[in-house]
């Protein structure tokens, strides 16, 4: 037991030397579906500090806290030649004044196209896709849901534009989304109001106070396909701070909207991640 | 009433975005050399350059791109060029970037490197980070003509 800590010790001391070329920030945090992004939108960047012929891995954890709902996320990723990202997520999904709980997984994967978030003219693009299933179908069908698992498709568009608000950087994201999601798949996919993909625009805006600072806000269009409750598009502010190439933590807050019929979902969002 | 603050919120904070737009596009009628200035005129980029070339020597990622450079007339025109690009009173007398790059097989990775190593250069010689932004924003585009040649 003490051997194997000294070694889990000296290979966490080790491992950051490992961490890649990448500017600091430029591998963005992990969204709540374990891509490279913001809190709740993925971007264009691939996760990490991998650039081209490297590769890295990265692991995070978050939590969304609102009124009546807990969102815990934990994840592990990896990222090779800046180019592709692969990433497998666990959302556990609290109904903390309704009661139970769910758990959904996702797998997700990102291709990073063409563009160079900081150094071409032309905006990071990137193709991705989350496939998202539920450990068990019962809440998610209970509520109306036409199945327990999806897949949403997305392509990304990232780019910071150098010293464009007083003197500070800004990234600018959208996200164009293909999804049958109801609340990004925790109550399931598809529904009575609508069983079919209908796109859905995502996007982020933030101003890096200093290279690894990031103040920025979010905006999730979201679906309405189920009967039961209305659905509300999301909304978030947050702080990022990237304390070095191995380890980040983001704070935010969050307006969710109603979830489940419950009105006014907003909280806080806290973001951890750690890469190598 | 809670949902409605926060989307005042939003959108307040867009509209502070814009209008920092609009204040950062009045501050650059200012004078032709401030980046210049701001980078602490030929005394500041020598110094910057001299930093440069020292992250350079102990970065073994791209340290060997340089063996066969004449690494005094390197820092001459290294040092030429970003007098000139930041607004100075300098001309670059050296060969386009394409062409100084070409058969290097210059990588991202290689690129990225420098990048980081500038900032962290540029940072201990205390330049702001207003400037420094600035001055990427002015090599930035220069990625094509150096990667992959």
């Amino acid at each position: 037991m003490k051997l194997l800590i000294s070694m889990l010790v000296s290979l966490i001391l080790s491992l950051p030397a490992a961490a890649g070329s990448k500017v600091i920030a430029t591998g963005g945090s992990t969204s709540i579906e374990g891509a490279a992004g913001g809190g709740i939108v993925p971007w264009a960047v691939i996760n990490g500090y991998a650039s081209s012929g490297q590769w890295s891995v990265n692991s995070f954890t978050s939590r969304v806290g609102v009124d009546d709902f807990t969102l815990q996320n934990f994840g592990i990723g990896a990222s090779y030649n800046n180019q592709w990202e692969v990433s497998l997520t666990r959302q556990k999904f609290n109904l903390d004044t309704m009661g139970g709980d769910l758990q959904q997984d996702v797998f997700g994967l990102k291709y990073h196209i063409t563009g160079e978030l900081l150094y071409t003219q032309q905006p990071q693009i990137s193709l991705g896709l989350q496939y998202k299933k539920h450990r068990n179908s019962g809440l998610p069908l209970a509520v109306g849901a036409q199945k327990d698992s999806g897949t949403d498709v997305y392509i990304a568009a990232s780019k910071v534009y150098f010293g464009a608000v007083a003197g500070r950087n800004l990234l600018l994201n959208a996200t164009i989304r293909a999804t049958k999601a109801n609340q990004i798949g925790l109550l399931g996919f598809g529904g009575a109001n609508h069983n079919s993909y209908q796109y859905m625009l995502e996007s982020s805006a933030a101003i890096l106070l200093r290279p690894d600072l990031a103040v920025g806000i979010e905006f999730r269009q979201k679906p309405n396909n189920l009967a039961f409750a209305d659905e509300a598009h999301w909304r978030d502010f947050f702080v990022g701070w990237f304390i070095n190439q191995n380890f980040s933590v983001v704070g935010g807050y969050v307006d969710l909207g109603s979830i489940a019929g419950l009105a006014q979902q907003q909280g806080y969002y806290l973001a951890l991640e750690a890469t190598f | 009433m809670k949902a409605a603050t926060f989307s005042g919120l939003w959108l307040s904070l867009g509209l502070s975005v814009m209008i920092l737009f609009a204040l950062s596009g009045c501050s650059q009628t200012v004078a032709k050399d401030q980046l210049y200035q701001q980078l602490g005129s030929g005394a500041g980029i020598e110094k910057i350059v001299d930093g440069l070339l020292v992250e350079i020597e102990n970065d073994p990622q791209i340290v060997h791109h340089f063996r066969d450079t004449d690494i005094a007339r390197f820092r001459k025109l290294l040092i030429e060029q970003l007098c000139e690009l930041s607004g100075g009173p300098c001309k670059y007398t050296g060969v386009s970037m394409q062409e100084s790059h070409t058969g290097f097989k210059i990588t991202q990775a290689d690129f990225d490197n420098l990048v980081r190593h500038l900032m962290k250069v540029m940072t201990e010689q205390h330049i702001s980070t207003s400037a420094q932004n600035q001055l990427l924003g002015l090599l930035a585009p220069m990625y094509g003509d150096i990667v992959y040649r």
